[in-house]
């Protein structure tokens, strides 16, 4: 803070201060920055060079981690595999240099894909439920609406683990227990708090004039919902919808409490990547470079609404 | 923690039709399409929430076993809560979560707030910065815990060498995760990474809605830098603040997957926090009932807590 000069004015700060913060902030967003940007070199070194101490920034670059991440291998001897044909593809030829053959698939892309289905799945459901609930909170004389609203909010802070026995218990009586559509049911109901309360204020910002005029056109209260205000709800439908896909593309608690084989998704098996003799640090910072992708992406894209989503609305820029 | 929402202060009435109108509208009446819309969300609310929560409450009185379902279920009244209310075990998980909450909250408050105070200064380039310091707070807490296992590896970890770089320690001289002393820190480290950039966000929207007049006015006065801070600046943006240590400290209280990950209570007991002991209490020794009283004990107080805490909010807010 340098003191400002007065011939300026107070809210624009001078040069120098403008400087002087936004060198700090870089630096501060550098060195943030550092553990993801070592991961990801990290997924493109070899294993030899992931471990090698004083820590590698520069190597030749390897695909192996990416190779491990999506095939098992198995340990064969030097004359067998001189016995087979010529190497299929970079990662056999890979896993060959280190007297590997490529036995099959791993499991990570069948929890990528878990991971997929569960998201999007629990995403389309919280977010159409979500859209119908905020409308009529939105419009409609509700009986003790803000206790209904409190009452979907206060159902986030439930610590995961207390709601995780009971609903082990409710999954395991109804055969939902280790399944996608259990998994999808329950991040729903997580992210439809959510969605209320954001779609909510997204939809207290169209104008009820719309409605109405519609409706003078000879519309019902249904046709004009459908035909005016989802249409000028769509980048908040939009937001939403991202922010529930991260929430459930994210979640761990539930999922290394409540999945095993069948269900899990991709957070609670990455850490379990093990390679032969130990961590195999490479595959399981690839596991995690791949998994990172969409968030960036996603972060990128939601950068505007990012306040409203992380604080149900309670706060608008 | 409705009171926060700006959206819910203002109660809406049934759209007033115009009389002409009311001929020409066909379909539900306007009551049973609220509730049709309504109802599915309530209703699922009430199945994965609600049963569920009461079926804790339920459990909690009973000596159940999950992994023993046909066993004789005895109703055994509050045993569990007095006896886990006068376990000094149950009292020490409780101080080491006190202690994560304290720390995180105030490390990411301090932090979050001097950031925005920063980008509020709106140099160039601030946009872009903005976005990529956001990214942490965006990512898994599997993906987080996952990497930053590998950074505090003592031998390969690059925070070990960084920290020998600078201060001429061995590198392998010190285990972050692996030490009684260092181990929480790990963790209150990662949590700060992690989050202080949601402080920031929510306190920079806190800056900026402070109107430019304001300053103006003061510059007038002739106050000096300092005494704009104090006098405007930070108390205008309290209530922002509040709501950011409001959120994180809910969310802290309930810390697991950090936890989980990185050190998995250890070593001894020392990151033991709440919800690692109800996980092992729940999940491993499948102490059922012991543990729904646990769980119901640690909404309470979490609830319990917000709502004071909402109240003080409120009277910020209304000064």
């Amino acid at each position: 803070m340098s003191a400002s000069n007065a011939a300026h004015s107070v809210v624009e700060p001078s040069t120098g201060t403008r400087r002087f913060a936004g060198l700090l902030v870089v630096l501060y967003a550098i060195i943030t920055m550092v553990p993801l940007i070592w991961i990801v070199l990290t997924s493109f070194k070899s294993p030899d060079d992931a471990i090698s101490y004083p820590p590698k920034v520069l190597f030749k670059p390897s695909l192996e981690g990416y190779c491990n991440v999506f095939t098992t291998r198995s340990r064969q001897t030097q004359e067998f595999i001189q016995t087979l044909g010529p190497p299929q593809g970079l990662c056999d030829n890979i896993a060959r240099s280190r007297n590997m053959v490529v036995a099959g698939p791993s499991n990570y892309v069948p929890r990528f894909i878990n991971s997929l289905i569960i998201a999007f799945g629990s995403t389309v459901l919280a977010v159409a439920l979500g859209t119908l609930s905020a409308y009529g909170f939105s419009r409609f004389r509700v009986p003790l609406k803000d206790d209904l609203l409190f009452f979907i909010l206060s159902t986030r802070m439930m610590p995961p683990i207390a709601v995780a026995i009971p609903i082990y218990l409710m999954y395991r009586t109804v055969g939902l227990s280790d399944t996608r559509l259990g998994m999808i049911l329950l991040y729903t109901s997580v992210n439809v708090s959510l969605a209320v309360w954001l779609l909510k204020g997204f939809i207290d910002e169209i104008p009820r004039e719309y409605e109405e005029a519609a409706m003078i056109d000879g519309y019902t209260r249904f046709q004009a919902f459908v035909k005016v205000v989802l249409p000028q709800a769509t980048t908040g439908i939009a937001a939403t919808a991202i922010f529930c896909l991260i929430f459930a593309w994210n979640e761990y608690a539930f999922a290394v409490l409540l999945t095993s084989g069948n269900a899990q998704t991709a957070p609670p098996f990455i850490p379990i990547i093990i390679g032969e003799g130990g961590q195999d640090w490479p595959a399981v910072a690839a596991g995690t470079t791949i998994f990172l992708v969409p968030i960036v992406v996603f972060t990128v894209l939601l950068r505007k609404h990012l306040l409203r989503g992380i604080t149900f609305g309670a706060v608008r820029k | 923690m409705n009171d926060l929402s700006t959206s819910s202060q203002i109660t809406y009435r049934a759209v007033p039709i115009r009389p002409g109108a009311i001929r020409r509208i066909r379909g539900l009446s306007d009551q049973a399409l609220a509730w049709l819309f309504i109802t599915p969300t309530i209703v699922l609310l009430l199945a994965i929430n609600i049963f569920p929560l009461v079926w804790t409450i339920y459990l909690s009185f009973t000596n159940y076993r999950a992994n023993r379902p046909n066993a004789p279920t005895l109703w055994l009244g509050t045993d569990w809560y007095q006896s886990i209310l006068t376990d000094p075990d149950i009292w020490a998980a409780m101080q080491v979560t006190a202690h994560f909450v304290v720390w995180t909250v105030l490390i990411e408050t301090v932090l979050g707030f001097g950031l925005a105070f920063l980008i509020d200064k709106k140099f160039r380039g601030h946009g872009l910065w903005t976005t990529i310091i956001l990214l942490p707070m965006m990512l898994s807490p599997a993906v987080v815990g996952n990497f930053w296992t590998f950074l505090y590896q003592p031998q390969i970890g690059l925070f070990n060498y960084v920290v020998a770089f600078f201060t001429g320690r061995g590198a392998s001289s010190f285990q972050m995760l692996g030490d009684v002393t260092l181990s929480p820190w790990a963790i209150v480290i990662v949590d700060a990474w992690m989050w202080t950039p949601y402080v920031m966000l929510i306190c920079l929207a806190g800056l900026r809605s402070i109107p430019d007049y304001i300053y103006e006015a003061a510059e007038v006065d002739r106050a000096s830098n300092w005494r704009q801070f104090w006098s405007i600046t930070l108390p205008m943006a309290l209530p922002f603040i509040m709501l950011a240590v409001l959120f994180r400290g809910i969310e802290n209280f309930k810390m697991f997957d950090m936890v989980n990950l990185l050190t998995g209570g250890g070593p001894g007991s020392t990151t033991e926090v709440a919800s690692i002991t109800l996980k092992r209490a729940a999940f491993e020794s499948w102490r059922t009932g012991y543990s729904s009283a646990f769980a119901i004990i640690l909404f309470v107080t979490v609830f319990g807590l917000a709502n004071i805490y909402v109240k003080a909010l409120n009277r910020v807010k209304s000064r």
